[in-house]
């Protein structure tokens, strides 16, 4: 199939219904969901790239949860939304991985800060697998939140608190 | 102190088919991965500078060994990530030690330029524990059809006071992309992000 971009529209409320679980799911003010990641994972008769469907609605429904003030038709374009250098939410790209797989497939989910791409103490990944999906013809798709620095982090670099530039990456 | 390398293995996973069509360039994702000791097993150590310059030595290496496996000029490589799978007497912060201080410089000087940051996962495992490299474009993060994975495994590694180190470089995107967004042709490459 050539054009799969209406999936990417069907995906949307999908993305929304989500991201509200998932952060019902924290169970903790939104103020504490401090890093996040999304991922797919295409049933064995599925292109790798039905899985990049999931970028635009999966990434807009998170960050709007957690504040971000973009334009999503803009978001889908994959244009630039407008850096104001002030103090905002949700303003770093939302890391991603994808692969096609066996039912049972696992898949590491990166995770990085909510605001600020290279926090180094919020690099990580969580291993998420659904036993029994997908099967051929199924998409896993995957939001992953969490609510911070890995245990014990102590290798330097730029640190949450010291976030100055507010341009999604430091 | 250099890394004590157990084992270096390099793939390279090139797509010419998907769904009944041609895919033209094939596409093309180089993966180096080495199993070293984990100087710091077994016990806590509070200072972590050994593994950082580890991280150092093998960001140059790996990523060099990357680009010639795909036998391409550094300044082709299109996307790239990093990735490292800490034995069970190690510690997660290990894996960030290699990765993040000092790994992206030399990875970087490997692949030429590298305005964008260098997507990365970990966790900690044991023998032939896979993890997925995530990949995204070098210059310009938000390059849709740039996002992607590659599985790294080595199946007698992570040993207990091993670490397993893997890093991908592609010189092309997905196979087939088509969901729009941010085109490679359109970037500056100047702010990492577009």
């Amino acid at each position: 199939m050539a054009d799969i971009l209406p999936m990417m529209e069907a995906l949307n409320p999908v993305g929304l219904d989500m991201a509200h679980r998932l952060r019902a799911s924290m169970d903790v003010p939104v103020e504490r969901i401090e890093a996040y990641g999304k991922g797919a994972i295409v049933g064995s008769a599925g292109e790798l790239e039905h899985g990049a469907l999931w970028h635009v609605p999966g990434g807009y429904a998170m960050r709007e949860l957690l504040g971000w003030k973009g334009d999503r038709a803009a978001y889908a374009r994959g244009e630039g939304e407008k850096k104001t250098g002030q103090p905002g939410n949700a303003l770093a790209i939302v890391p991603s991985t994808k692969k096609v797989g066996a039912p049972g497939t696992t898949l590491d989910v990166p995770l990085t800060h909510i605001n600020a791409s290279y926090v180094r103490s919020h690099f990580d990944a969580v291993e998420v697998r659904v036993p029994g999906a997908p099967a051929s013809d199924e998409l896993v798709f995957i939001l992953a939140m969490s609510t911070g620095a890995r245990v014990h982090a102590r290798v330097g670099g730029l640190k949450a608190a010291d976030i100055a530039q507010w341009d999604g990456l430091r | 102190m250099a890394a004590r390398i157990r084992k270096l293995i390099v793939q390279v996973d090139e797509t010419l088919r998907e769904m009944n069509h041609a895919v033209e360039p094939p596409t093309r994702r180089a993966l180096a991965m080495a199993v070293i000791e984990n100087p710091c097993a077994g016990r806590y150590v509070e200072n972590l500078d050994e593994l950082v310059a580890i991280g150092e030595e093998l960001g140059g290496l790996l990523g060099r060994r990357c680009v010639e496996a795909l036998g391409i000029a550094p300044a082709q490589a299109q996307s790239y990530g990093k990735a490292a799978i800490v034995g069970e007497a190690g510690e997660l912060e290990h894996a960030a030690a290699i990765l993040h201080p000092k790994m992206g410089a030399t990875l970087r000087a490997a692949v030429e330029k590298g305005a964008a940051l260098v997507p990365s996962a970990k966790k900690r495992g044991g023998l032939g524990t896979a993890i997925d490299v995530p990949l995204g474009h070098k210059d310009a993060a938000f390059v849709r059809s740039h996002f992607d994975a590659i599985e790294a495994r080595v199946s007698d590694a992570p040993r207990a006071n091993e670490i397993v180190v893997a890093i991908a470089v592609t010189d092309s995107g997905r196979p087939l992309a088509r969901v729009g967004g941010l085109k490679a042709s359109e970037i500056k490459g100047e702010d990492g992000l577009r």
